[in-house]
């Protein structure tokens, strides 16, 4: 690793100062892909900037419409809470499927989302909920904030403070893991609104990174079935294509994720 | 460079470090307690599992400025002077190692597997709760045979107290 200046911010309006004055600050949150590009020297970040102990940036919070849940937040704590799995199971069965129990620990949902690797979970289930992502400066709807490969719409020293999914009147996820790794090789979000539409969202399949998938939406919107599937076919046009999958078979497994995601939410 | 202070195995170390000192380079390095190892140093193998503030955490993949202020515990502090941990000695009775050096990472992530789990421990659980911790002999079998003894030998321990 590089030399870099390490600051624990105290506070949002802290963090965003300190990486105003860093000429190539970035923000650390749990440090589970900062931290290993770090080592490998593919990044060299003057400043590292630590979001993790700012209190305003921790919990999670379950309303009736909608569940909130802080930037900071560590996917264990997501995984577990009572509450989430009250309101979306699905987005804490979700957390519980990321890395592994030591990654769960100090990974958080706004260093995945800011990052936007085009395999990790949680994109699918903000772009499939609906969700909004709340920064330190706007509110940004899940459509807009997802931009392609390991980019968003987050400016310079922009910082997520949380992310509030509404509740669905059911959900669903599957992933087939890559079995190193634990990314997603293909992970599917599917969610039913509470007034009836359906969206369904793609990850680790799409060269574009997350993606809704329409072909699936509109096949449960008229049947909310597995079976409803059987006849979609995706196409494999612009999927990711490495040594761990063909395009063509990320594309089927983009249709047999969303039937398992589908049999999950019930 | 940056002004640290933690508290490991519960005594309280300060140092003045590199600011990109990673906690297990602080522990090995600057604390001499080389139980913690490092494996892959990719995040993969857990080789390096330690405890901060109670949490099963891998110790190449955080700054020692992010402990800054935390407890951690090492395979070092868990012994109880002479006394072996619980789960140390059932790794010893049921010989779950072999070359060992992914020994001292499991048994620091098997400890926090029982205390999330308590006694709805099972095989298939403690194998699924494994998945970040690699073992290179492929010496899976007496690791997961380890931890449920060691289940039952802490929840009995618990129940006595």
């Amino acid at each position: 690793m590089y030399q870099t200046t390490y600051h624990r911010a105290s506070s949002v309006d802290d963090a965003a100062a300190a990486f105003a004055k860093g000429t190539e600050a970035k923000y650390l949150a749990g440090g589970q892909t900062l931290l290993p590009v770090m080592k490998q020297r593919l990044a060299a970040p003057s400043d590292v900037i630590d979001l993790a102990k700012i209190p305003a940036l921790i919990g999670i919070e379950v309303g009736g419409d909608a569940v909130t849940i802080k930037a900071a937040t560590p996917h264990y704590d997501v995984a577990t809470s009572a509450g989430v799995a009250k309101a979306i199971p699905a987005l804490a069965a979700l957390a519980g499927m990321i890395g592994d129990p030591a990654v769960r620990y100090r990974g958080t949902i706004g260093g995945s989302l800011a990052n936007n690797d085009p395999a990790a979970d949680y994109p699918a289930a903000v772009l499939a909920l609906n969700a909004t992502v709340t920064t330190n400066k706007r509110s940004i709807a899940a459509e807009d904030f997802f931009q392609g490969l390991f980019s968003t719409a987050l400016e310079d020293g922009e910082i997520i403070t949380a992310v509030s999914f509404p509740i669905p009147a059911k959900a669903g996820y599957a992933k087939f893991r890559h079995p190193a790794s634990r990314f997603a090789l293909t992970g599917v979000f599917v969610a039913q609104t509470k007034s009836g539409e359906v969206r369904v969202a793609a990850t680790g399949a799409s060269q574009n990174g997350v993606m809704r998938v329409p072909a699936i939406e509109q096949a449960l919107k008229a049947n909310w079935s597995a079976a409803a599937l059987d006849g979609v076919t995706i196409s494999a046009d612009g999927m990711m294509a490495d040594l761990h999958g063909a395009a063509d078979y990320r594309a089927n497994l983009v249709k047999v994720m969303a039937q398992r995601a589908v049999k999950d939410a019930g | 460079m940056t002004a640290i202070s933690l508290t490991v195995n519960g005594k309280v170390v300060s140092g003045n470090v590199e600011d990109r000192t990673l906690l297990v380079h602080f522990l090995r390095d600057h604390l001499n307690l080389t139980g913690t190892h490092v494996g892959c140093d990719t995040s993969q193998c857990g080789a390096c599992v330690v405890h901060v503030d109670g949490r099963a955490v891998k110790s190449c993949t955080m700054l020692v400025g992010q402990a800054d202020g935390a407890s951690v515990t090492t395979i070092e502090g868990l012994a109880d002077g002479d006394e072996l941990h619980p789960m140390q000695a059932a790794f010893r009775d049921n010989h779950g190692l072999q070359c060992g050096y992914c020994t001292p990472g499991m048994i620091m992530s098997a400890v926090d597997i029982v205390q999330r789990h308590g006694g709805q421990l099972d095989e298939a659980t403690v194998r699924h709760e494994l998945e970040g911790n690699i073992c290179r002999c492929t010496g899976y079998h007496n690791i997961v045979k380890s931890v449920l003894d060691a289940a039952g030998r802490m929840n009995a321990a618990q129940a006595a107290e």
